[in-house]
């Protein structure tokens, strides 16, 4: 009597790659987002396919694929900071010391009023940013922000699914993403203004309501 | 019948709730309230523009182009899996 639960171990392993093989870009660019750097991201996504083979049979739905392969790249990623911020390197990240900082909008920096004879300036910034201006910015957040920003908006993930992947509630999720993308637009600023993009304004553009007065 | 009543809100809610609602993270509800005060706001709108904008900016990353060595490499890797 034959029964055939599963496919064959070689079918089933020609699905594997073929679905490593469709996901690679993608699990790629996450891993060079997250990690900063080519070496550490091809041995993340090498762990992560390894980790992804061993536990093939958690992947309820093979539709699901995409999904579950980038939870197992996030865990890698965890454990891999886990380990290496077990080792007294580097200081541990200090949330406290973001959380007092006031929320920076870019928004609000270019849309200054007397810029606005000039087209649009915040669609022409958007225009005008750099693949490579905006890999920076990414690549300069501290890692807790970093992985938030990366899974939301650049992976498109859902707070639920990310919450689950990096194991804290969602309302943590929804404030390391409102901090990080305060940070991360405080970095494109600077960027633009040392690049001579953008007009630095006369006092320290820092305080939201010290901006609003402008 | 009772009308449904749409509560309608100001620019301080609605930018409150701007990050989830352009992440799809709101219930119907609450979207539809923001969206109502962005069809009524000059101002607010353009901000959601922006941020909207710039978030697909950031989806621009979502794919890398692989280096062929190493996509090999991977490939060998997980082809490798079935004969352990």
């Amino acid at each position: 009597m034959a029964r055939m639960p599963n496919p064959p171990e070689r079918e089933r392993n020609d699905w594997f790659c073929d679905q490593v093989r469709l996901h690679l870009p993608e699990l790629y660019a996450a891993a060079r987002r997250l990690t900063g750097n080519d070496a550490d991201a091809e041995d993340l996504v090498g762990d992560a396919v390894a980790r992804a083979w061993v536990h093939l049979e958690s992947l309820q739905q093979p539709e699901a694929f995409r999904g579950w392969i980038f939870r197992i790249l996030t865990n890698a990623f965890i454990s891999l900071k886990r380990k290496r911020d077990a080792r007294p390197v580097r200081e541990p990240f200090e949330e406290e010391s973001y959380s007092t900082e006031p929320s920076f909008s870019l928004f609000e920096h270019l849309h200054q009023p007397f810029l606005l004879w000039w087209s649009n300036p915040e669609q022409a910034f958007l225009r005008n940013l750099l693949r490579e201006d905006l890999k920076a910015a990414i690549d300069a957040l501290p890692e807790e922000f970093r992985v938030v920003v990366v899974l939301c908006d650049v992976q498109g993930f859902s707070y639920r699914e990310i919450a689950e992947a990096l194991e804290v509630p969602v309302g943590t999720v929804k404030s390391r993403l409102s901090r990080g993308r305060s940070l991360l637009q405080k970095e494109l600023w600077e960027q633009a203004q040392d690049a001579g993009l953008a007009v630095p304004k006369p006092s320290t553009p820092r305080k939201r309501s010290e901006d609003a007065i402008h | 019948m009772p009308s449904i009543e749409r509560r309608t809100i100001d620019c301080e809610e609605a930018l409150r709730r701007l990050a989830e609602y352009l992440d799809h993270e709101l219930g119907d509800g609450l979207e539809a309230e923001v969206e109502q005060h962005l069809e009524t706001c000059r101002s607010c709108f353009s901000r959601a523009e922006f941020e909207r904008g710039l978030k697909s900016r950031l989806r621009e990353l979502r794919h890398q182009p692989v280096d062929p060595a190493f996509e090999s490499r991977i490939c060998e890797l997980a082809r490798g899996f079935t004969t352990s």
